[in-house]
């Protein structure tokens, strides 16, 4: 099976701590999920495990939110397929730091 | 001796400063991480280069940054910090039963006599250490499997473990404190722990005899004498002569008793630095004067050092980690305050300088004397 090309858009504090742009691509094979493309993004930058989710239960951290297809995904069960259009790489799945604090 | 290093974190970042003996003019590096609040930083007094820091977000959780070439580099490590076996619940404030969760690290002490051995107090309370420089964390359960740690409870900051002494004369010894459950000694490593609060009193606490429940702020010893610890509790200055089995009260003719940290002089046992703090509900120095209090008598005498340091108008905080003394032989007394000025006394508290006046708020300063 081919592997699809993900691309990923960072919040900037991460972005910096992968060392990386603001969008990456991923490479997911099979249905293209949230945890599939958590997955990914962590497979290919360790240094952000645990900065998305949790570790342990691999939940979403709080003041993190998943948009994708001016559509907030968040509460969407992580096995969900993202939408066609994040699978074909035509638009990002975005990761995104909540508004708030100083 | 040639200089020293000065490690300061903050709430936006972490910032490396760094001068000769002379300790009178600097260089400032920085802000590493920038955006991120910095708990607390510390360099192996085995190798210099090698520093360590706490890297926290309420966004993006915890980091755990390495340095090996002094502060120029990092290069993050482990961040999973996974309870061992059972977690089981603390007491939340209304006195519910609540589960331990890791939250960040609150402080890093490396080990003195193995670079690649380093301790992390963490909030929940637990210890974990690491072997392998950082790069994975293992926890030493014995302490949050106390037979008291159902009753713990967070003070108002979190239930944080926000100090590691190591005993430089018994390596088996391990002193922490933690808020607002008191403070713990192991003799054997970690494995097993006793609490060490006798002597302690709280007007919150209604038991004169309790165990635990203590909201101790800070713990020093100076290592010539490590038996000697110094306490900085949310009110009242301790002192200890027998690593912690009891405790006496050396507050004296300090203008207020409450405050955050305490330190010992690096050369003199018997002489100790606090920060008093208005009170618990302000957490500003009394009458606007930011003062350093020393006791050259181990406690309960105490002048005020003030020479170089703001005299009116100043309202600010200095946190439980944000001072630290040198090794050089004119001992050098140091400093952060929430209104981001980082102070250096090169004479044991006599002169007081500036070294930055504009940081963000300082959590945390340690300093690194260097060959």
């Amino acid at each position: 099976m081919t592997a699809a090309m993900i691309r990923v858009v960072l919040p900037y504090h991460l972005r910096n701590l992968a060392q990386v742009g603001s969008e990456v691509a991923v490479a997911v094979e099979g249905t293209v999920t949230q945890r599939a493309v958590i997955d990914a993004v962590e497979a290919s930058y360790p240094v952000l495990r645990g900065t998305i989710r949790d570790h342990a239960t691999k939940q979403r951290r709080p003041f993190l939110r998943y948009f994708a297809c001016e559509s907030d995904l968040s509460h969407e069960p992580p096995e969900n397929p993202l939408p066609q259009a994040v699978a074909a790489g035509r638009e990002p799945f975005m990761v995104v730091g909540a508004i708030a604090g100083g | 001796m040639s200089g020293v290093r000065v490690l300061v974190g903050t709430r936006k970042g972490a910032f490396v400063l760094e001068s000769d003996s002379a300790r009178a003019k600097w260089d400032v590096a920085g802000p590493f991480f920038g955006g991120w609040e910095i708990y607390h930083m510390k360099g192996s007094p085995v190798n210099p280069n090698r520093i360590y820091a706490s890297q926290t977000s309420g966004w993006f959780g915890q980091i755990v940054q390495r340095s090996d070439d002094g502060g120029k580099t990092w290069e993050a490590v482990g961040n999973e910090f996974p309870y061992a076996g059972e977690t089981g619940t603390h007491q939340w404030y209304d006195g519910t039963p609540h589960p331990w969760e890791f939250k960040r690290v609150w402080h890093i002490e490396p080990s003195l006599t193995d670079a690649d051995t380093v301790y992390a107090g963490v909030e929940d309370a637990a210890l974990f250490r690491s072997t392998d420089a950082g790069a994975s964390w293992h926890e030493l359960p014995g302490l949050r499997t106390h037979a008291t740690g159902n009753r713990w409870q967070p003070g108002a900051g979190g239930l944080g473990l926000h100090t590691i002494l190591l005993d430089p004369k018994d390596p088996k010894r391990i002193t922490i404190a933690i808020s607002a459950a008191g403070a713990f000694r192991s003799d054997d490593g970690g494995e097993t722990w006793k609490a060490a609060n006798k002597g302690l009193q709280s007007k919150y606490l209604p038991d004169p005899n309790a165990e635990v429940g203590f909201c101790v702020h800070h713990l020093a010893h100076n290592p010539k004498r490590p038996e000697t610890v110094y306490m900085q509790l949310h009110w009242n200055v301790m002192r200890s002569d027998d690593a912690g089995d009891s405790w006496r009260l050396i507050s004296g003719n300090l203008p207020s008793d409450f405050g955050f940290p305490v330190e010992v002089h690096a050369h003199d046992p018997e002489t100790v630095y606090v920060v008093p703090i208005k009170s618990d509900s302000e957490h500003y120095p009394p009458d606007g004067k930011l003062r350093v209090y020393r006791s050259r008598t181990g406690g309960t005498e105490w002048e005020a050092l003030t020479d170089g340091l703001p005299q009116e108008d100043c309202y600010v905080n200095v946190l439980r980690d944000a001072m630290a003394v040198d090794q050089l032989s004119s001992c050098g007394i140091y400093f952060g305050t929430t209104g981001g000025q980082v102070y250096v006394s090169p004479d044991s508290g006599d002169h007081w300088q500036a070294i930055v006046r504009d940081l963000p708020a300082v959590l945390s300063v340690e300093v690194q004397t260097l060959p």
